[in-house]
């Protein structure tokens, strides 16, 4: 280690956006060096083998919001990546019915009619416009979003390029879209939906990794965020990395070591140096520093500014506002080993709705109560699940007979009103979730080898991300676009000069999307006078 | 009823409610001829006083007078038509169990607990509202522009909104796109550090809706509220209730011209040759007139007066859509005699007394609202009428007039036995602010939003006709293609507080409507 190189850039933290980041600087020629503080990269997208023989999607789970143009710009096939789209998924009820899913969209058509003709009618209007609410956001995920408050040629052309995009949807989809943008889920699939269940079914996603209930304003926004990404072309379709969700970060790393980058794993960055307003490298905790005129950091906005750079070298008014960012902790989640294949009476045998993701919930209300809980500081007695057994797919992941579950649980707070997280809560906390699911799967409980539980605590305190909030910030509206991370600052550039944010706390968010990194890495060269 | 004088006017205004009479007034002024058909027999709509328990008298609906601009009070020269103010730049008074209790007015917060950091965070707090919603008030003066359009003025009106936004400064301008969509809940905590003034300004900003704290669009309504007045809000109790800021209004259309009839229910919107062409009275009577203006809410209008088999599917879905629900009721106390309110001293107890001790607070309440209980500890904004205008209640005794949220409009149990449980929860909630007072209560009534919907024909009983949230606001209020007060049937406009800027007895939407008739006319 005496050896100290000097870089061209240093990126703090191995996650997917930092990671991706680092494949364009290292891809337009810079000398980049990446540190993460585990031993290992990937962040919160990692495979891990916590129990023997097994492999854990520990954190993130799936996969569809990865950009296409990303995959294919740092040919992430070609290092390994492969992503497999599940077919189907199911959510069970209460009363032991169950509204089966399917990427085949006439079987899918069929199973909501069983429902609810009205409803199979209606999905298809819900569809449509869905995808149009998709093609209008997906040319702004991998743009700079303006600053409104600026007179800068870029910036007033950013914001002609969006009130261009806008106004080209024509009048009444305008309107359509400013109302979308800003409803609740539940609003928005009253205005679909009449079943109960189709209706809780979609609103799932508009909870997951966020503290609002279905109820909220905003949510639509959310569960759109799930739906826009693609796989292969196929929008709105998710899958699961061959080898777990470490699949993906090992791909970029590899890509990145193959354009000529450095990564340094077990190097814990405490401090981003500053001198004379200039960023000019990082301290490592042992001391070490290692100097670049760029730093980018991956790690969340919090932890970034409050934590790792030291507070004179930042205006008074931005360090308030970063306090003010809202990151909170509202998920859980369960890693499983099973003995064998558990089984769900409520699904049909042999049905592909067992190979996608699981669901249990009946009504709006049951998820709107489950944040009702994380309100009053405890995590929901009936709590939304999504669970998958991605060993029916990919079979890399466990040895022969056996599987591993992935039980991602909304709500889950990080602070608990009666005090801190202890073992004998987490436990507690843990066997809600179990009992919840072995309510449908009388074999359940029987075939647990090992569980592992994290609560947002651990979340935190494993993968860095403050509060265990898997975007990295809340996707309230208050915090996206030119509000994301703080407004005057949604930029990717930090208020020190040479620094640079490029993870999930900038636009366009969270989930493995891999945007908020290319996105800072073109604000980067475009700064460094490189070709973008 | 009494006979309309003619058979045709230039204007029919159906609905005589506070927004109706404003409409009516501006258009006469213009020199039109103008009927105004009101269903109940009075005019005021949910602006009225009446009689709930004998000799007592009480402002039904709203009961406070705080939203209208001065500009447009002085404008209908109110004062002429016998409007008397009993109070005037009343206190609002957040209260506490233990009677220290948190005064604010004009000047800014007083109150035993106001930490020196809140004191100085409020004042900020102030200033940033009274820049904002100077910058605002404009937009509620007009109509909202139309998106896409290739007019002028919707252009004019879009870059004005920019410009005003812009001319913010840097700094609020940013604040301002940042807390637009937030909830108000966050917004409070990152300022202050009173639960009591958070839970006061949380009030303001959930009270008419269907919002907690934590709900993000409560910003929304809270600079809503503020925008109306441009940021100066002044608190005033007519003298005689609301309902005689009714007369006066109705007074002042008289006097321009106006005709208006009392008990005579329009039945149907007449349609001919695809345009409005007058209206049908439940009496059978018939009124041509190439306007008709609908001071009711849009779901009776389009779906009751009108029909869904004139209107296109996809603008009846929206319409069907439209939330409308209430989830606020009204309280009225009939008293023998005014409990000690411990803490309060006389000049406080006359203005607008909240129970909200802290945000949380609020969002308990709510969460019952969601699943169609009633809140089991309410907030109320409680006011005692008689102090100020003894003409309301027999001499030593007092009326209370509450708001109170949660009330959902559909409740589980049933509000027929829902009703004396949660009228005695309301009580109770305001009896530990004033102990002793349910000895005192002679007579009571509940108004759901049931009853609301019944009393003032306000279909789901909301006050603002529709719930006041950003996807039903400004541009898409009440839905699209219904706004400007123009309405997919030529020559039907809508008037009320469905419309931009929504509801409160502000009168904006009136005047705005009075403006667009006559703008399409000319």
């Amino acid at each position: 280690m005496g050896v100290t190189n000097r870089y061209d850039a240093i990126i703090v933290g191995a996650g997917h956006n930092g990671l991706v980041n680092a494949c364009y600087l290292a891809r337009a020629g810079l000398k980049v060096l990446v540190l993460e503080r585990n031993p290992f990269v990937g962040g919160a997208a990692v495979s891990r083998s916590l129990y023997d023989g097994f492999t854990y999607s520990n954190c993130s789970y799936v996969c569809s919001l990865l950009r296409t143009e990303i995959i294919r710009a740092l040919a992430l096939p070609q290092h390994g990546l492969q992503i497999i789209p599940y077919e189907g998924g199911c959510t069970m009820m209460r009363d032991g019915g169950h509204l089966a899913v399917y990427d085949n969209h006439d079987a899918l058509r069929r199973e909501i009619a069983r429902h609810s003709p009205h409803d199979a009618e209606a999905y298809e209007r819900y569809v449509r416009d869905m995808l149009r609410h998709c093609r209008f956001i997906k040319p702004l995920l991998l743009r700079e979003p303006p600053d409104p408050t600026s007179f800068r040629p870029r910036d007033i052309h950013e914001l002609m390029f969006l009130g261009k995009h806008f106004h080209n949807l024509g009048e009444a989809r305008m309107y359509d879209t400013l109302r979308f943008w800003t409803m609740s889920c539940a609003d928005m699939l009253e205005e679909y939906f009449e079943s109960e269940i189709v209706k809780a079914h979609m609103a799932g996603s508009s909870i997951i990794g966020t503290a609002l209930g279905p109820r909220s304003a905003g949510t639509a926004y959310v569960l759109l965020h799930h739906y826009m990404g693609s796989i292969d072309g196929a929008v709105g379709a998710w899958g699961f990395a061959r080898g777990g969700m470490g699949a993906i970060t090992q791909a970029l790393a590899s890509s990145f070591k193959a354009s000529g980058g450095e990564v340094r794993v077990s190097a814990p960055v405490e401090q981003i140096r500053v001198r004379g307003g200039r960023a000019t490298g990082v301290v490592l905790d042992d001391g070490e520093e290692i100097s670049a005129p760029v730093v980018v950091s991956n790690m969340d906005v919090k932890r970034t500014f409050l934590k790792t750079v030291a507070a004179e070298h930042l205006p008074a008014e931005f360090i308030d506002q970063v306090r003010k960012f809202k990151i909170r902790g509202s998920s859980g989640k369960l890693n499983i080993a099973l003995d064998g294949l558990p089984s769900f009476p409520a699904i049909p045998q042999g049905s592909p709705a067992m190979r996608g993701d699981l669901h249990i919930t009946d009504t709006i209300e049951m998820l709107e109560r489950g944040y009702d809980d994380w309100k009053e500081g405890r995590w929901s007695r009936a709590p939304y699940v999504d669970m998958l057994i991605p060993t029916q797919i990919d079979p890399t992941m466990t040895p022969d007979g056996k599987h591993y579950m992935s039980v991602f649980v909304q709500y889950c707070p990080y602070q608990l009103a009666d005090g801190d997280w202890t073992d004998a809560k987490r436990q507690a906390f843990g066997k809600t979730v179990i009992d919840a699911i072995g309510a449908h799967s009388p074999d359940f409980k029987d075939l647990i080898l090992h569980a592992e539980i994290r609560t947002p605590k651990d979340i935190e305190n494993e993968v860095g991300l403050t509060e265990g909030n898997i975007f990295q910030g809340e996707l309230t509206f208050d915090q996206l676009l030119f509000n994301r991370p703080v407004p005057g600052y949604a930029q990717y550039r930090a208020p020190v000069r040479g620094m640079y944010m490029c993870g999930s706390s900038t636009h366009p968010g969270g989930g493995v999307m891999g945007a908020p990194g290319a996105n800072s890495a073109a604000a980067i060269l475009r700064d460094l006078g490189r070709k973008v | 009823m009494t006979t309309p004088a003619r058979a045709r006017y230039d204007a029919v205004i159906v609905g005589g409610g506070h927004n109706g009479l404003v409409c009516a007034t501006y258009l006469a002024r213009a020199g039109r001829s103008v009927l105004v058909l009101e269903a109940a027999d009075r005019v005021g709509g949910a602006a009225v006083t009446r009689e709930f328990a004998p000799g007592f008298q009480v402002s039904a609906g709203a009961h406070l007078l705080h939203l209208m601009p001065p500009a447009l009070l002085n404008d209908l020269d109110l004062g002429a038509h016998g409007l008397k103010f009993a109070a005037h730049n009343l206190p609002t008074v957040a209260l506490s169990a233990d009677g220290q209790h948190l005064s604010m007015q004009a000047g800014g917060g007083s109150g035993a607990r106001l930490s020196a950091a809140d004191a100085r965070a409020y004042t900020e707090w102030r200033r940033l509202m009274r820049q904002i919603s100077g910058a605002l008030h404009p937009l509620l003066n007009g109509a909202p522009p139309r998106l896409g359009t290739d007019a002028w003025s919707d252009r004019k009106s879009l870059m004005r909104l920019g410009w005003r936004i812009r001319r913010l400064g840097r700094r609020d301008m940013r604040e301002l796109l940042r807390i637009g969509l937030m909830n108000v809940h966050d917004l409070l905590e990152d300022r202050f550090e009173s639960p009591q003034l958070k839970g006061a300004l949380a009030l303001d900003a959930v009270l008419g809706t269907n919002y907690g704290p934590r709900s993000p669009g409560s910003v929304l309504s809270l600079l809503y509220r503020l925008a109306a007045t441009g940021g100066t809000e002044v608190l005033s109790q007519p003298q005689g209730g609301l309902g005689a800021l009714s007369a006066a209004l109705g007074r002042a259309a008289t006097a321009a011209g106006a005709e208006i009839h009392t008990a005579a229910p329009v039945e149907r919107i007449l349609v001919k040759d695809d345009r409005a062409s007058g209206v049908a009275l439940a009496s059978g009577q018939q009124v041509l007139a190439p306007v008709v203006v609908s001071n009711a809410d849009p779901k009776t209008t389009f779906l009751g007066l009108l029909g869904a088999e004139f209107l296109d599917a996809g603008f009846v879905r929206r319409i069907t859509h439209l939330r409308t629900r209430g989830f606020t009721g009204k309280v009225h106390l009939a008293l023998d005699r005014l409990p000690k309110f411990p803490g309060l001293d006389p000049e406080s107890l006359r203005g607008r007394l909240l129970v909200a001790p802290d945000a949380d607070y609020i969002e308990r309440a709510y969460n019952h609202a969601k699943y169609n209980e009633y809140s089991a500890v309410p907030m109320l904004e409680v006011t005692v009428p008689s102090l100020s205008d003894p003409s309301l209640a027999p001499a030593g005794s007092h009326v209370v007039s509450i708001v109170v949220q949660y009330a959902p409009y559909e409740l589980n149990e049933g509000w027929a036995t829902g009703r004396q449980r949660f009228t005695d929860i309301v009580i109770d909630t305001l009896g530990a602010y004033a102990p002793g007072l349910r000895e005192c209560v002679r007579a009571s009534e509940l108004l759901t939003p049931a009853d609301i919907e019944r009393e003032f024909r306000i279909h789901g009983g909301h006050w603002h006709h529709a719930e006041i949230a950003f996807d039903q606001f400004f541009m898409v209020r009440p839905v699209p293609g219904a706004t400007q007060y123009e309405t997919p049937l030529p020559g039907l406009f809508l008037c009320g507080a469905g419309c931009h800027p929504g509801g409160g007895v502000m009168g904006l939407a009136g005047r705005n409507a009075a403006r667009q008739v006559m703008n399409r006319a000319a």
